[in-house]
């Protein structure tokens, strides 16, 4: 199979599923001939046009409600927020309305848009460009959440969350915009279906269960344990909302030891949800330890490289959970 | 007013001292000692020294992502910026803040702001405090074209406008948000008409031209402390791109060289000489002061420490 990046791999969902479908539309800040702040809608500007890739002012509540209301008249747009951190500027329509729009007004309204926005930390960019903020949208019942680990995976859940009749926050990471993988070729129409989790790498002594950035370190971490005969299960939960359940708990039956690892302060995250989900289960009863959660430090993403590398969680931080954990 | 030899020679040194520091710190970033990114503002010094240098000490200023000039203005110490932007721990952020985020509290600056159009509500709240705590002193607001459509423009105007509250509002207008030429992202030419919807004042003026801009900004604290708000629209232009990673395909070259022929600081040394003011030796002397004092902050935050992890929950909470 040829391989892309995970940019070129969202740039390509968009454009496949904007030649099947007239009523998909793209909107956001200098994503036209500027090709989005992280480049990944270069190109589109000039196969489109400006009808259906519109740049727009900087007006981050209007775009987002914007797309709301075309939305629920016949369109499918998809809109850019240049950073996850503006998704607060735009947080009212899409929480208020976007999310709310079909059950306020029993059924009548859908919603097919999608929000994609990059988030995560790592490139110097400091506090207010650099949050994980999933965890705010993942409380919003209405909306569904999606954060792809893998150019295989951004491609066709992308095309999946465009296909979807309800809003969906598609948050990619910006450290793995340049990263290669495998992907199909482009004629060849693939979607992964929203929520189900994929196993990344199979394991019998524990689990790590992780998505986006944190993959490749739960990889590699995994990786490193085999070499000294720990047998390590990553499961990649790819959307966490729906949330694919019974993976989850199926594997912490099978491993009886479970990491949960994300980018985002840990204080509030998702890692919580997951914890709880799994103690709440049969899977309980399995359990050889306590489940164990690591996250982001409760600090805000500081500018410093390395201070900024060191608030999130390393491979040694990893490391050092899972060997508590054995 | 006519402006006196020291004042003038206080807007020359600002502006030769800002463009220093970002050419300065363009060749940092090359030379891989820079995590990041930055936006300059090499054009557009006028602005944020013409603005800044009549004001007081106690008069507050919001900076933008853009604001070095702003900084400068205020008569922030560039040996803490430089620091800053190297993430070191005598930076005025402690390395935690980057050049984004640049606030100098004693000198008045209440921070620059990642979020555009992020600072038009603080300042608004600090014009508050002002007026609540019966002070004789104003907020400056500096924001792009490009913010003055982001929601909190409207409604900071218009809440500053009820309330009378003594804040400036300037809008650095360079044309261009990132990519985005103004006339795709507002249906006027003329960004200060937009005043009128808040029943405020508003004027536009050349934002290459300090002189005219220091003048108007004595005469606009004094409206403001009396009548309320006002907008100062400063129309110039961003020589560089919008940050490290821009490629311009959206401007061309012609126009950028045509701005570049209108440079603040040639005008206003040019306006020295001819007045007679200064000599081009004392300018020139003048230059290499700018340019020793760069150098020297090159040393200072290169020297300084690394600020260390164990400090890392400090002031995420106030004691
Ligand atoms: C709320 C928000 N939206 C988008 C951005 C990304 N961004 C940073 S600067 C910028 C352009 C701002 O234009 P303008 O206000 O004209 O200021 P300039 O950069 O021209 O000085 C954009 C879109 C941001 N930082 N904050
Ligand atoms: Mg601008």
């Amino acid at each position: 199979m040829r391989e892309i990046t995970y940019a070129q791999a969202i740039q390509e969902a968009m454009s496949e599923e904007m030649r099947r479908d007239q009523n998909i539309m793209f909107m956001g800040e200098d994503i036209g001939v500027y090709g989005g702040a992280f480049g990944v809608s270069r190109g589109m500007f000039e196969e489109f046009g400006d009808k259906r890739v519109r740049d727009t002012p900087i007006t981050e509540l209007a775009i987002t409600g914007c797309a709301a209301g075309a939305a629920m008249t016949g369109l499918r747009p998809i809109v850019e927020i240049m950073f996850s951190d503006f998704m607060t500027l735009a947080m009212e329509q899409l929480v208020n309305q976007a999310a709310k729009n079909r059950f306020q007004f029993g059924g009548q309204a859908a919603v097919p848009m999608v929000l994609r926005t990059p988030g995560g930390s790592g490139t110097g960019a400091a506090e207010q460009h650099s949050q994980s903020l999933e965890a705010w949208v993942c409380h919003v019942p209405g909306l569904k959440v999606v954060i792809p680990s893998t150019p295989y995976d951004a491609k066709g859940l992308l095309k999946a969350a465009i296909r979807d009749n309800n809003p969906v926050v598609f948050i990619e990471q910006k450290l793995l915009y340049r990263t290669k993988g495998e992907v199909p070729e482009p004629g060849d129409d693939y979607i992964i279906e929203l929520g189900k989790a994929d196993i990344k790498r199979e394991g019998s002594d524990l689990t790590i269960i992780t998505y986006g950035r944190m993959v490749p370190r739960a990889l590699e971490v995994a990786e490193a344990f085999s070499q000294k005969g720990t047998s390590i299960e990553v499961i990649d939960i790819r959307t966490l909302v729906p949330l694919d359940t019974e993976a989850l708990i199926s594997s912490a039956k099978k491993t009886g030891r479970v990491l949960i690892v994300h980018e985002a302060c840990q204080r509030g995250g998702y890692g919580g949800e997951i914890a709880g989900l799994i103690a709440d289960s049969e899977a309980f009863f399995y359990l050889d330890a306590p489940i164990k959660r690591l996250g982001g430090l409760d600090v805000p993403i500081p500018y410093n490289p390395n201070l900024e590398a060191q608030v999130v969680p390393t491979v040694e931080s990893i490391t050092k959970a899972v060997n508590e954990l054995l | 007013m006519k402006l006196s030899k020291e004042q003038h020679k206080e807007l020359f040194y600002k502006m030769t001292l800002c463009r220093e520091f970002e050419e300065t710190a363009a060749k940092l970033f090359i030379a891989g000692k820079v995590h990041g990114t930055a936006h300059f503002c090499i054009g557009e010094e006028a602005t944020g020294v013409g603005v800044c240098s009549p004001l007081e000490v106690e008069d507050y200023i919001t900076q933008t992502h853009r604001g070095h000039n702003q900084g400068i203005g205020k008569n922030m110490d560039v040996n803490r910026m430089m620091a800053e932007f190297l993430g070191k721990q005598t930076g005025y952020c402690k390395g935690k803040g980057g050049c984004m985020h640049i606030a100098d509290f004693s000198v008045g600056s209440l921070g620059a702001n990642g979020v555009v159009a992020g600072g038009l509500p603080i300042a608004t709240g600090a014009a508050l405090s002002q007026q609540y705590l019966g002070k004789k002193n104003i907020t400056v607001c500096f924001f792009g074209d490009g913010a003055a459509n982001e929601g909190a423009f409207h409604e900071s105007l218009n809440l500053a406008s009820v309330w009378k509250l003594p804040v400036l509002f300037v809008c650095t207008n360079n044309l261009y948000g990132m990519s985005t030429h103004i006339n795709k992202s507002m249906n006027i030419e003329d960004i200060s008409v937009r005043a009128a919807s808040y029943g405020i004042k508003g004027i536009a003026l050349d934002g290459n031209d300090v002189v005219t801009i220091y003048q108007e900004t004595l005469k606009a604290k004094e409206y403001v402390l009396e009548h309320g708000p006002m907008l100062m629209v400063l129309n110039t232009y961003r020589w560089t791109g919008h940050s490290k990673s821009d490629a311009q395909l959206y401007r061309t070259k012609e126009e950028v060289n045509q701005w570049k022929e209108r440079c603040p600081i040639k005008r206003h040394r040019d306006l020295l000489i001819d007045q007679k003011l200064f000599t081009e030796e004392e300018l020139d002397e003048l230059k290499r002061e700018a340019v020793q004092k760069i150098k020297d902050a090159v040393a200072f935050a290169e020297n300084s420490p690394e600020p260390s992890i164990d400090d890392i929950f400090d002031d995420v909470y106030a004691l």
